[in-house]
């Protein structure tokens, strides 16, 4: 009875949500804990209409409690959460008519089969295009008469998938949505990721994998022991993001008293550095002088960065984080 | 032989995962013959009396339906006609489940591709099960034969022993073969359940029906056993037992053979496509739900249909059977609150269909907690669904499947025994009846679940389970041993009415009712406001290990402080606390 008022209530406030820039999801202060455990000391987040907004962090930050609190799924103990302009734990079934959720581990019925699943999720959430559906499934090569029982992880992970895009829900909740995907399927999954941003719908994507939001988001909230400790622009936070360099050489070069090289270990020819994008052209300019025998670069996977620019002593889990 | 290297290490493993399980299995097989063997041997003390019984239970179509025939009327032949085809059984379902997970399982899952690049070889894991098998059947063989033979004579004892071992080796190649037939290990279990009931029905067809049939029960592994005539007072007949011998040793060699024609882990029968897309019947939580539980439910209603229509149709004999022994007599007189025998049997009969009922509604509503707990709950609630929704629609299954079950068992009791007497018109309402008077006291047990899932969630499964078995036990034992009225009163069963052949008014049925819907109430209230997922420590054990943890904590910071002290550092400084 409540929720069909409450449908009424919170199409004004979804309309007022759909403007692209408006705030689709905010979050101050949250906290959970489970007897001892922290999960969440006093979250903020924000995310706004029309942008990918990557919410990083190594397993057990409290990726998932935000997003379960997000769905209705967990009551926070305090702090404030704002979804499309409703509660989310009051407002739960009025709101998951728009809000589409891939699960981090997804766990589907055994006897039933991926296109059922597909199908039942759809129904349940108010509908699904059936359009899209079968494009999607297509293009994700899936083959839906299996039963759950036969598929593999990422076979699982792509009915979740499917199901969520072709809902044509407004907001998306993807935990780790590309666990267990190939390489093919993720490249897939980012065009399919590309053209929801395109159609305007907002995209909250918690990932541990920096250079899967690098490709893909706008805006990024990193969180460690259940606390935002960065959030902003991709493009600004990516003097973060130092490449990791590891060259065999023909001759020693000399390296270290170039700006923006860290971590600089030489055993011979053999050299391991950390560098800034802006020192990138002069590091390997140097080494392209030297001669270059093999060469490895890669960004630096989000634990690097955490171990680098939050090295502080590691709290016990068990106790409240400092608020 | 390299086909076979590896089987000892499997083997070792295979007795290293049923360590607990196995052994169990075996002792409680054999248990159940001994028991029978002493208490039989109590309850028909006398010749006369055990031949008065032998020619009621032999003239008894709808025992030898459901037990199998009757060779004699020694003790011993009591024993082997009570528990020859249901012991056979038992130790062939255990045959079929070992045999399964040891092989198609484990292939199903993986570890046995881990396993085959080893250097193992290819017939090396069905090896493996079957010498698992083979040493938990001649266990069975082995105890049986050791407990009975102090009691019963030896050579009866072998006989009977053999001829319940030698049926589970038949399985064991049954078993073994549908693991090379079907690509899974639920496919695997299924054709060898479908061998073993087309296997009791042929037997229970031969042994009840026209002379004409009685061929039936030599095409049945379970007919073999009671052809063997064990304690028979014809004497037993050794040689039958070379049939489950030679026909174990033809399906072994066959499966041998098919695993040789097959890849690794691919099935000869081909995989069974299901639907691409959902039907309309699947649209919502109700419809998820009913999918979720109709298998389990077309089981459960196969079990209740040849139950109680045998039971019902063995009614009529019981009046000469059960009352020859006096204490037999008075215990059911108890148990059902009735003053004639057959009265007293149907009534014992439907609370037993009440309190199956009752296990049955209480594991469909607890799938409401196992949904959670195995993360699939969270894709539910994600949508548009609401948690009472969903919560109803598992107690909606769980209440419509237990009101069939019990409808399913006074038609069927009531067929059974109205067309043995005669009367069909007047017992199929007269059991119906009495099957859904037990109706409200399945609720209130169905209500406890709902209750705790929804309140005390981390424990709802051992708690629930624990209150039913409570039930159970007051309900059965309570009469026969004159329990006082308030432990009586601890299970909903003693206030329904002991139909049939007793009064019945509304009033406790209302009550009942009441109870279940207010304790439903309360769950849903605890479901809606309570976290879902299988996360954070319970509310009964939580605080105390909370309280333990501190406790800990406290203790190390004390004699941290202490070490500290020793080493001229100010206390409560830790070199964690510099920057």
């Amino acid at each position: 009875m409540d929720a069909r008022i409450g449908a009424s209530g919170l199409a004004g406030a979804g309309l007022a949500a759909q403007a692209r820039g408006s705030l689709v999801l905010r979050a101050v202060g949250l906290t959970k804990r489970y007897g001892r455990v922290v999960a969440l000391g006093g979250l903020d987040l924000e995310v706004r209409a029309g942008e990918v907004h990557a919410f990083l962090g190594p397993n057990g930050s409290g990726k998932t409690t935000t997003i379960r609190i997000l769905l209705g799924l967990l009551k926070a103990d305090a702090g404030e959460v704002t979804l499309l302009g409703g509660d989310p734990w009051r407002d739960a079934v009025e709101l998951h008519r728009r809000v589409a959720y891939v699960p981090g581990d997804v766990t589907l019925w055994p006897g039933l089969t991926g296109g059922e699943i597909i199908d039942l999720l759809g129904r349940m959430r108010g509908g699904l295009d059936v359009k899209r559906r079968k494009a999607l499934t297509e293009r994700f090569d899936l083959d839906t008469s299996k039963k759950a029982r036969a598929y593999s992880r990422g076979n699982r992970q792509k009915v979740a998938l499917i199901a969520a895009l072709a809902s044509g829900a407004e907001l998306l909740l993807l935990d780790e949505p590309t666990a267990g995907l190939d390489p093919v399927m993720e490249a897939i999954f980012r065009e399919c990721v590309n053209e929801e941003r395109h159609d305007g719908r907002t995209i909250l994507l918690s990932s541990h994998v920096l250079a899967e939001a690098e490709a893909l988001a706008d805006f990024v909230t990193i969180i460690r022991d259940g606390r935002a400790v960065e959030t902003g622009a991709l493009a600004e936070m990516r003097h973060l993001a130092r490449i990791s360099v590891e060259a065999e050489l023909a001759a020693p070069v000399a390296l270290g008293e170039v700006v923006g090289v860290y971590e600089l270990t030489v055993t011979g020819t053999l050299v391991r550095c950390r560098v800034d994008r802006a020192a990138l052209d002069e590091v390997l300019g140097r080494m392209h002088q030297a001669g270059i025998r093999s060469l490895t670069c890669r960004p630096p996977t989000l634990e690097e960065l955490f171990l680098r620019h939050y090295s502080r002593p590691d709290r016990p889990r068990q106790e409240p984080a400092d608020d | 032989m390299t086909s076979f290297t590896g089987t000892g290490q499997l083997a070792k493993l295979a007795f290293r995962r049923d360590i607990a399980m196995l052994p169990a299995c075996v002792f409680g097989i054999a248990a159940l013959l001994a028991i029978t063997a002493r208490d039989l041997k109590a309850l028909y003390p006398t010749a006369a009396v055990r031949f008065a019984v032998a020619a009621s239970a032999g003239a008894n179509p709808a025992l030898r339906l459901l037990l199998g025939r009757l060779n004699g009327s020694s003790v011993g032949a009591f024993v082997a006609a009570r528990w020859g085809v249901w012991g056979s059984a038992f130790a062939a379902l255990l045959t079929i489940l070992v045999v399964v997970r040891h092989t198609r399982a484990d292939e199903e899952a993986g570890r046995l591709e881990l396993v085959g690049s080893a250097a193992v070889g290819r017939q090396a894991p069905l090896t493996a099960a079957l010498l698992a098998t083979v040493t938990a059947n001649a266990a069975i063989a082995l105890l049986t034969c050791l407990w009975l033979v102090p009691s019963l004579p030896p050579a009866g004892s072998a006989a009977l022993a053999l001829s319940i071992a030698a049926c589970g080796l038949v399985f064991a190649g049954v078993a073994a073969v549908g693991a090379q037939l079907a690509a899974t290990a639920r496919g695997a279990r299924g054709i060898a359940f479908a061998v073993f009931g087309a296997a009791f029905v042929l037997r229970a067809v031969g042994d009840s029906g026209p002379a004409g049939l009685s061929w039936l029960s030599w095409a049945s592994p379970l007919g073999w056993v009671e052809l063997t005539r064990a304690f028979g007072s014809a004497g037993e007949r050794w040689w039958v037992l070379a049939l489950p011998l030679v026909a174990s040793a033809a399906l072994v060699a066959a499966a041998f053979v098919l695993a040789s024609w097959r890849d690794h882990s691919a099935g000869l029968l081909p995989g069974r496509p299901g639907r691409p897309a959902a039907s309309g019947l699947l649209r919502g939580p109700f419809g998820l739900a009913w999918r979720l539980q109709r298998g389990v439910l077309a089981a459960w209603l196969a079990g209740y249909v040849f139950a109680f229509a045998a039971s019902g149709a063995a009614a009529k004999g019981a009046g000469t059977i059960l009352g020859a022994s006096a204490v037999l007599r008075r215990y059911l007189l108890r148990v059902g609150y009735q003053a004639t025998v057959v009265h007293a049997y149907l009534s014992a009969l439907m609370l037993l269909a009440g309190l199956a009922a009752a296990v049955y509604a209480t594991s469909a509503v607890l799938g409401l907690r196992a949904e959670e707990t195995g993360n699939l709950a969270e894709p539910v609630l994600a949508t548009a669904t609401g948690r009472i929704r969903w919560g109803l629609s598992h107690i909606s299954s769980a209440v419509a499947g237990a009101c069939l079950l019990l409808t399913v068992a006074g038609l069927s009791a009531g067929l059974g025994y109205g067309i043995v007497t005669g009367s069909v018109s007047a017992q199929v309402p007269q059991l119906l009846g009495a099957a859904l008077a037990r109706l409200p006291a399945v609720l209130v047990l169905a209500a406890v679940a709902v209750l705790l899932s929804g309140l005390l969630p981390w424990e709802s499964t051992a708690l629930t389970w624990s209150v039913v078995a409570l039930a159970g036990v007051v309900a059965v034992f309570g009469p026969p041993l004159l329990w006082p009225g308030w432990m009586m009163d601890i299970s909903p069963f003693t206030q329904t009415p002991k139909l049939p052949g007793a009064a019945v008014s509304a009033q406790p049925l209302l009550w009942l009712c009441g109870i279940a819907l207010a304790l439903s109430v309360a769950g849903l209230t605890g479901l809606r406001r309570r976290d879902i997922g299988d996360l954070g420590p319970s509310r009964l054990t939580g605080p105390a290990r909370d309280w333990l943890a501190d406790y800990i904590q406290q203790s190390k910071e004390l004699s941290e402080s202490s070490a500290a002290a020793s080493t001229a550092q100010p206390p409560g400084t830790t070199s964690q606390d510099k920057p």
